[in-house]
C-alpha cells in the first residue's frame, strides 16, 4: 500500500502530499501548533504545543528542538520540556535573549495557532532509574526549566531546590516553586545577596555532601560547582568556551553538497555553512548532543570547548562536532 | 536586363556587441551588477519564502487535482480540464520548481523539504546529473564554442562557427522530435552519449548513471502510463492518452523558452580563449550577450519559470526567480548605459526566430547572416563615444 502511494507520487512521497494539505499531518517534517501562551514573567512565556504527529514520549529534564521560519529562514533552538512525560501538551518556557532573534519571537511573537517544527526529545540531563535517594538541585535563571520538568515527575519530597534569580519578580514558575509539597526550597536573590557560590551553596545545604547535585544555568556557576564538586551533573544552555583557543578561521568545503563557506576564526563550522546556505544536522549547537557531526577530510578544527586541535591527518575520517568546533585553515568535511 | 545583388559591404573582422567597453568600464559595469545582486540577497525574506510556498501549493493542487479528474477521463470534459491542470502542473515542477530550487535559489531558506540537495523534480533526467551538466557546465560556460555542450545540445549547429556536417541537413527534423520528446533528450544528453561515442567516457563510467536514468524513467512511465490509467479503471486509455499530453505539452513549451533563452539572433557565442583570466565584469557581459528574455504577462513569466528572464537567470543563477522581473529594469538601464544590447521579444517572434536559424544552419555557411557581428570601426567608436556621454554612475 505504501509502495503503491510511493510509486503514484513519485518524485514526492505521499507524506509531502500530506504535508502540503495541512503541515500538522508531515511525519517526515514533524509540526507543532502553540495551543496557548502563559507569560511567566518579563522575558519568559510558556508554550504549550500539540504535536500533529505521535511524538515519541520524553524524559523529564529532556529538551526539544523547535524550528521557526524568520523572515523566511528556518532557525531550530532547544528548549527544555518543562511538562510531564504523557502529558496531552508539551510545554516549554522561553526567556527571550536580548537581541535573540528566536527567542525573542518565541517568548513575544509566538500566539496561539502558530506552527513550528519540532524535533524529537533529546538529552542526558535525566534522572537515572531508580531516583537517588536524596537530591540537590542548583539552579539560576533559566536554567530552572529542565529541572521543573524532573520536579513536576518525581515525587518532591525532601529534594533540595536552591534556585537564584535577579530578584523575585524574575523566578519563573516562583508561585508554583515556593508553593510545592515537600520541596525543600531555597531562593537566593543574586540583586540584594550576590551571586551563588560553591561555599554559599554549603551554608544554605548543611547536608550537601551527602546528596547528589545536578546544576543548571550560566556558564559562571556551573564552572564553579564542577570545580568545586566533580561529580556534580550540570547541563549548560550555551557552549562552554575556552578563552584564547579558536582557530584561525578558514574556508569550509562541504563534500557532499559541494557548499563552500568561510569562516571566522571564533565561528562554529554549522554557523558558517548554514549562512552559507548549506542544510546542516543539528540538535542542541552546545556539543552535547552530537546530531550534528560530521568526518573531517581534510583540514584541521579546534574545538571551542576544550581547545583540542583535531587534525585529520592524525586521524583521518574522525567524525567532529560541527557546533563547537571552528576550522583551523582550510577543511573538508563529509556533509 | 539582369540585375545583380549589390555587393555586401566587406565583412570585418568579428567584433563584440561589447568591443566599444574600456577595462574600467567593464570593471564598472561588473560593480553595479555585483550591487544590485547584494542588494537582492540583503533583502531577501518572508515574502519570498511564501511565494515559493504558494506555487508549491499551487502546483500541488493543479497536479492531484487534474490526476483527480482524469479518473473519469472518459467524459471529455474531464479530459479536457483534467489534461489543462496536469500540463500546467508539470510546466510549473519542471521549471518555476525544478529548475529554479536545484539552482539553490531557495537554499538560503535552510528549509530541508526545499534545498538543492534534496529535491527531486517530475523529469526522467535524475537531478543530480541535470545539476552538474546545467548549473556547472552550462552555466559556467555559457556560450562558449566546444566548452557550453548546449550550444546546439551537440546534435545540432546553432552558430555558424560550428563546422557544418551533411548530417546536419536533418536538423529542422531533429529539432521538431527533441521538442517533443524533450524531457528524454535531455535525460540522453546528460549520459554524454556524444563522449561515450568519441571514448572520451568509459562504458564502465556510463553504466551505473545510465542505470539510474533508466530507473528514473520507469517511475515515470509507471506512475503516468500504467498506475494511473489503472486506477481510472473503464477510463484507463483515455488517461494514458491524457497523460502522454501533458508530458508533451511540458516538453514542447520547456524546449521553446529553453531555446529562446540562449540561440535567437542577436545571442553571442564565444571562443574558448575568452575564458583565460576572465574578469567578473567581462564574464557577465558573455551572460548578456549570450542569453535572451522573453517579455509578456506576469503568468507568462511563472510559466516559464521565470526564464522570461534569462539574462537577469545567467547575471544571477542562484537569486529567488521571482526577483528577476524587479531586477530587470535595472540591468536594462545597465544595458542602455553601457551600450550594450538588451535581447528581448515576445515568444513566437523569438520562437520565429530560433527556428529560422535553425533551419538556415541545416545548410553551409551563414556567416553573413549569424555569424558575430562584424561591426565597422565606425559603430564602436560612436558607441565608446555615447558611453562616454552617459552621466556620472559609470565615470568612476
Amino acid at each position: 500500500m505504501g509502495g503503491l502511494a510511493r510509486a503514484l507520487t513519485t518524485p514526492l512521497f505521499p507524506d509531502d502530499i500530506l504535508g502540503t494539505v495541512n503541515p500538522m499531518w508531515s511525519r517526515r517534517t514533524p509540526q507543532a501548533r502553540v495551543v496557548r501562551t502563559v507569560r511567566e514573567t518579563a522575558d519568559t512565556t510558556t508554550l504549550y504545543l500539540r504535536p500533529g504527529t505521535p511524538f515519541a514520549e520524553h524524559r523529564a529534564g529532556q529538551y526539544v528542538g523547535l524550528g521557526l521560519r524568520v523572515d523566511g529562514v528556518l532557525h531550530w533552538r532547544t528548549y527544555s520540556l518543562t511538562s510531564r512525560p504523557g502529558d496531552p501538551l508539551l510545554a516549554v518556557a522561553v526567556t527571550a535573549v536580548p537581541g535573540g532573534l528566536v527567542s525573542e519571537r518565541l517568548a513575544h511573537g509566538t500566539p496561539a495557532g502558530t506552527v513550528l517544527r519540532i524535533a524529537p526529545a533529546a538529552g542526558e540531563f535525566v534522572l537515572p532509574e531508580p531516583t537517588p535517594e536524596k537530591l540537590l538541585f542548583v539552579t539560576a535563571g533559566s536554567g530552572i526549566t529542565p529541572v521543573m520538568g524532573m520536579l513536576r515527575t518525581l515525587d518532591p519530597a525532601g529534594v533540595v531546590l536552591v534556585h537564584s534569580d535577579r530578584t523575585a519578580d524574575d523566578v519563573v514558575f516562583g508561585p508554583e516553586l515556593r508553593a510545592m509539597r515537600g520541596l525543600q526550597y531555597v531562593e537566593h536573590h543574586s540583586a540584594t545577596r550576590g551571586r551563588l557560590t560553591p561555599a554559599l551553596l554549603d551554608e544554605l545545604v548543611p547536608d550537601r555532601a551527602a546528596r547528589t547535585t545536578w546544576a543548571c544555568g550560566p556558564a559562571g556557576l556551573l564552572d564553579a560547582v564542577t570545580e568545586a564538586w566533580p561529580d556534580v551533573r550540570v547541563e549548560r544552555f550555551a557552549p562552554k568556551r575556552v578563552a584564547h583557543t579558536a582557530g584561525t578561521g578558514g574556508r569550509i568545503t562541504l563534500a557532499t553538497s559541494g557548499i563552500v563557506a568561510d569562516a571566522a576564526p571564533d565561528t562554529p563550522v554549522l554557523t558558517a555553512a548554514e549562512a552559507a546556505g548549506a542544510l546542516m544536522p543539528s540538535g542542541c549547537r552546545m556539543g552535547i548532543c552530537h546530531t550534528c557531526v560530521g568526518k573531517l577530510q581534510a583540514g584541521a578544527v579546534r574545538d571551542l570547548q576544550t581547545g583540542e586541535l583535531i587534525d585529520s591527518a592524525d586521524q583521518p575520517g574522525r567524525p567532529v562536532r560541527t557546533c563547537v568546533n571552528a576550522p583551523a585553515g582550510d577543511i573538508t568535511l563529509a556533509l | 536586363m539582369l540585375r545583380r545583388a549589390p555587393a555586401r559591404p566587406a565583412a570585418g573582422p568579428p567584433v563584440s556587441a561589447a568591443a566599444h567597453l574600456t577595462p574600467a568600464q567593464v570593471d564598472a559595469l561588473g560593480a553595479e551588477l555585483d550591487a544590485i545582486r547584494a542588494e537582492v540577497e540583503a533583502s531577501r525574506g518572508e515574502r519570498d519564502a511564501r511565494y515559493i510556498h504558494a506555487v508549491i501549493r499551487t502546483q500541488r493542487g493543479l497536479e492531484f487535482g487534474g490526476r483527480a479528474l482524469l479518473l473519469f477521463s472518459k467524459f471529455p470534459p474531464a479530459w479536457i480540464a483534467g489534461t489543462a491542470a496536469l500540463s500546467v502542473a508539470k510546466i510549473l515542477e519542471n521549471m518555476e520548481l525544478g529548475h529554479n530550487i536545484l539552482h539553490g535559489q531557495w537554499d538560503w531558506m535552510r528549509d530541508p523539504k526545499i534545498h538543492s540537495t534534496t529535491w527531486d523534480w517530475d523529469h526522467v533526467d535524475p537531478a543530480e546529473f541535470w545539476k552538474r551538466s546545467h548549473n556547472f557546465e552550462h552555466h559556467t560556460f555559457t556560450n562558449v564554442r566546444g566548452k557550453d555542450r548546449d550550444l546546439g545540445y551537440t546534435i545540432m549547429r546553432i552558430t555558424p562557427e560550428q563546422e557544418w556536417k551533411p548530417a546536419d541537413l536533418i536538423q529542422p527534423l531533429t529539432n521538431l522530435g527533441l521538442s517533443l520528446i524533450f524531457e528524454y533528450g535531455i535525460a540522453m544528453y546528460d549520459v554524454e552519449t556524444d563522449k561515450i561515442r568519441s571514448g572520451e567516457k568509459t562504458w564502465a563510467e556510463a553504466k551505473p548513471q545510465i542505470a539510474t536514468t533508466l530507473r528514473k524513467i520507469g517511475k515515470q512511465a509507471a506512475k503516468d502510463y500504467v498506475l494511473f490509467p489503472l486506477l481510472s479503471g473503464p477510463s484507463a486509455v483515455s488517461t494514458l492518452v491524457a497523460n502522454l499530453t501533458a508530458n508533451t505539452v511540458r516538453n514542447v513549451w520547456s524546449h521553446a523558452v529553453i531555446f529562446c533563452g540562449h540561440f535567437p539572433d542577436g545571442t553571442e557565442t564565444f571562443d574558448e580563449d575568452r575564458l583565460e583570466g576572465e574578469t567578473q565584469g567581462e564574464w557577465y557581459i558573455r551572460q548578456m550577450l549570450g542569453s535572451a528574455n522573453l517579455t509578456g504577462s506576469k503568468a507568462m513569466h511563472i510559466m516559464t519559470g521565470n526564464l522570461s528572464h534569462q539574462i537577469e537567470h545567467h547575471l544571477f543563477p542562484d537569486l529567488p526567480s521571482n526577483r528577476y522581473a524587479e531586477i530587470a529594469p535595472k540591468v536594462r538601464d545597465i544595458c542602455r548605459r553601457y551600450g550594450l544590447p538588451y535581447n528581448a521579444g515576445p515568444l513566437p517572434t523569438q520562437y520565429a526566430k530560433v527556428w529560422k536559424k535553425i533551419i538556415r544552419l541545416a545548410f553551409p555557411g551563414g556567416h553573413e547572416r549569424y555569424g558575430a557581428p562584424t561591426a565597422p570601426r565606425a559603430t564602436v567608436a560612436r558607441l565608446r563615444d555615447r558611453v562616454r556621454k552617459t552621466p556620472a554612475r559609470i565615470a568612476a
